[in-house]
């Protein structure tokens, strides 16, 4: 089999952290790449000149740390495991789908489906998302976290059996608010910053008690320390709470 | 409201023979037997029995027997008993019709339309106890060629194949989720598949803990909820099977009552006790066989390639042009499940009107496949009906590479197709995720009916093979000279590619 580092800097492999050029790179080898140096014991990734390449992560488990510099494609951390990754531009969709443990970190904005049935681990975006974030995630006493600093396209939250989506709105100048949050949802609770009117079938708006605030503020705290923003600021404004009517929003349609 | 439909099932008791053991009452979890003390007698509630047979079974003075409705609605051909009882229940609930199983309507079997061949004087048959009979049948993308080359000597082999799945006998478990079966169910497909060397699915719910010393012999199912699906999960699996639809609904997703989602199924599932567990229609990330690759090459990067990734449809009208794109996904196997595939829970106006039978869908995608030459790209697998060793073979001859067999194998573990199964109140304790009444099956006991179903089946297969002078499964594979068709139409003769009886 060919040998997938032998272009890079020997030097480079003997200090923890691996520099990878992906200019050249087509999505598998990339990957390919990737899993023998994780197998080799490799922990730390730069992956510079990143356009497209999907599936970044994929299935990995463990203490490894990626910087990924460019935009990623699809399904960045796809089954992740565990490790943490910071992505200094936008990703593309299905960003940490199906995610099991670790830490997502986006320095830009993220595309659709964020987060699809996120089983645990933290997703943050600086920016917005796109349609369908959260949708079917999960949560079994432990809460997967999907913090969204600017906005959301609609339907936000479908679905949702379990978990925590916090939406911040940072964005003063955004028009359009998030149509249909909770759609469908049985389980999990969506935070919203300032107000939202539009709500999906099966979801409801409450307001937050302390638990919930205690919760905002751990996650607000995070998101405001990995992106530089003043998180007194931040909780100024007053938040809301979506969650499902019923845990059966199904349960009288069959007989 | 008072409810306006009949009862269905008439319970008949021998009060001669029955001696007020009370087994009955014990055994039924639907609440229809019960003892009467004023009039020291067993009665029952005949509006909910649902006539699984398992009273009938254990009365050990055989007192009991179960009846069908005599006192039924004026005879009507259009207007049955079943489209009366659907329109009055409706009226009164306002609320779609669950059922469970595979549909139950007539003339959709074509299986006993199609007569196999034997030989006779000339090409002579081949006695399978004396000789050699290979079944055993390998599933995953073929190379078109193989290149070899001399290393000092020795032939080595320079293409690099693909994954396969290993089967002793082209039969397979078909997906049933935990949580639609219990945990006994499971334990007893997975034993039957290590003893005979084939595979069970565990469904779209997730693999139980005690579920991964079985990896060798298990295909793990992802399907759009996602319900525990994790590295180690899909790490576990022989192959990785993903779920587009089933033959019992196609085009509407998975649904698991709330009734059945207790705290073990939750925690698997990852979803709050007592929820319904919805599997939407669509992969919320598939939406073109470009998504589809997207998601089976994400598959193949988190498990380092080193399994074939299926993926599962319904048999729907456009099923060949569907599948030729699967085979242009990626994809190592397309698992077609036709129009009488069961399931746990369906709407039953989905259940019996959607989808086509598995044998047209089979031959037109076969047939696909073999004219745009990428047969050989994809395995494929039929679901949906199979109900004997004679119905096993009729598929590979119509194209197929192995069968899954769901309904067949619940039967041979007490399953009595009463229908019920999303009311999680199973009296055999198969479709049940109550923790008393699984105890009903036990493991060891309902793998070894597995284990001899598939070995009886095993030993027909060959002797069919034997008579047709077929000494190896693949010779029969698409061989359609092998049927033919009895009592059908031309236009359906020529969608099966086969000839009628005679000719």
């Amino acid at each position: 089999m060919e040998d997938l580092t032998k272009n890079l800097e020997i030097s480079n492999l003997k200090i923890g952290a691996v520099n990878i050029d992906a200019a050249e790179m087509c999505s598998f080898k990339l990957n390919a790449l990737i899993r023998d140096l994780v197998k080799r014991g490799f922990k730390e990734f730069n992956l510079h000149n990143v356009s497209g390449q999907r599936y970044i992560g994929a299935g990995l488990s463990g203490n490894i740390v990626f910087k990924v510099h460019g935009i990623p494609g699809n399904d960045l951390g796809i089954f992740m495991n565990g490790p943490n990754m910071y992505v200094y531009g936008n990703v593309q969709d299905g960003c940490g789908n199906t995610m099991n443990d670790g830490l997502i970190v986006v320095y830009g904005n993220a595309g659709d489906v964020v987060g699809y049935s996120m089983r645990g681990g933290k997703i943050f975006i600086r920016g917005d998302v796109g349609y369908r974030a959260g949708i079917h995630m999960k949560g079994y006493r432990t809460a997967p976290a999907l913090v969204i600093g600017g906005r959301a396209g609609d339907f936000l939250g479908e679905y949702m059996a379990g978990g925590v989506i916090l939406l911040l709105g940072l964005d003063e100048n955004a028009q359009r608010e998030v149509k249909f949050a909770g759609t469908g949802m049985h389980g999990g609770v969506i935070y919203v910053r300032g107000e939202i009117t539009h709500f999906g079938k099966g979801a409801k708006r409450e307001k937050i008690n302390e638990n919930d605030l205690q919760l905002i503020h751990k996650l607000a705290k995070q998101f405001c320390a990995l992106f530089n923003f003043d998180f007194d600021k931040v909780m100024e404004q007053e938040f809301i709470k979506i969650v499902p009517v019923s845990h059966r929003p199904y349960g009288k349609l069959y007989t | 409201m008072k409810t306006y439909h009949l009862p269905e099932y008439i319970v008949k008791r021998n009060v001669k023979r029955c001696n007020k053991c009370k087994l009955c009452i014990e055994q039924c979890t639907y609440g229809v037997h019960y003892y009467d003390e004023k009039e020291d007698c067993l009665l029952s509630r005949d509006e909910d029995c649902v006539n699984c047979q398992r009273c009938v079974v254990f009365c050990p003075k055989h007192a009991i027997i179960i009846k069908k409705n005599p006192l039924s609605y004026r005879k009507n051909y259009h207007w049955t008993n079943e489209a009366i009882t659907t329109v009055k229940k409706q009226a009164e609930t306002g609320s779609a019709i669950l059922t469970g199983m595979g549909c139950d309507k007539p003339n959709l079997t074509y299986w006993d339309k199609l007569l196999l061949n034997a030989s006779q004087v000339t090409n002579p048959s081949i006695d399978p106890l004396r000789e050699p009979i290979e079944i055993r049948t390998y599933l995953g993308k073929k190379s078109k060629q193989v290149e070899l080359a001399l290393n000092g000597g020795e032939v080595v082999l320079e293409t690099r194949l693909a994954p396969q799945l290993c089967l002793e006998t082209p039969i397979m478990f078909a997906a049933m989720s935990y949580g639609a079966v219990s945990l006994n169910v499971h334990e007893a497909l997975a034993r039957a598949a290590v003893e005979c060397g084939t595979y069970f699915n565990c469904g779209e719910g997730g693999l139980h803990p005690s579920l991964y010393r079985y990896e060798g012999h298990l295909i793990v199912q992802v399907a759009s909820g996602r319900f525990g699906v994790h590295p180690e999960y899909l790490n576990a699996g022989a192959a990785i099977e993903i779920k587009i639809g089933q033959g019992a609904k196609p085009g509407i997703g998975g649904h698991l009552p709330g009734e059945k989602v207790g705290e073990e199924i939750a925690k698997m599932r990852m979803i709050p006790v007592g929820t319904d567990a919805l599997s939407p229609a669509p992969h919320h990330d598939i939406y073109s066989i470009e998504d589809l690759k997207q998601l089976v090459y994400a598959l193949k990067e988190a498990t380092g390639y080193a399994k074939p990734v299926a993926v599962k449809i319904a048999a729907v009208h456009n099923v060949a042009a569907i599948a030729s794109g699967i085979a242009r996904s990626g994809a190592d196997i397309i698992v077609i499940d036709g129009v009488r595939g069961a399931t746990g829970a369906a709407p039953k106006v989905i259940r019996d009107n959607i989808g086509i039978p598995i044998e047209f869908a089979l031959a037109v995608v076969d047939e696909r496949l073999r004219n745009e030459g990428v047969r050989n790209e994809v395995s494929i697998v039929a679901s949906g009906s199979i109900r004997s060793s004679a119905d096993v073979v009729k598929a590979i001859a119509l194209g197929a590479d192995a069968v899954y067999i769901g309904t067949a194998a619940l039967v041979a573990m007490g399953c009595t197709l009463c229908q019920r199964c999303y009311t999680g109140k199973c009296p055999w304790g198969i479709a049940t995720a109550d923790h008393e009444i699984s105890k009903r099956l036990n493991p060891e006991d309902a793998s070894r009916r597995l284990i001899n179903l598939l070995n009886a089946w095993s030993i027909e297969i060959k002797e069919m093979l034997g008579g047709m002078g077929i000494n190896s499964i693949e010779s029969l594979r698409g061989n359609r000279e092998q049927l033919r068709g009895i009592g059908l139409s031309e236009s359906e003769l020529k969608i099966l590619n086969i000839k009628p009886a005679g000719e």
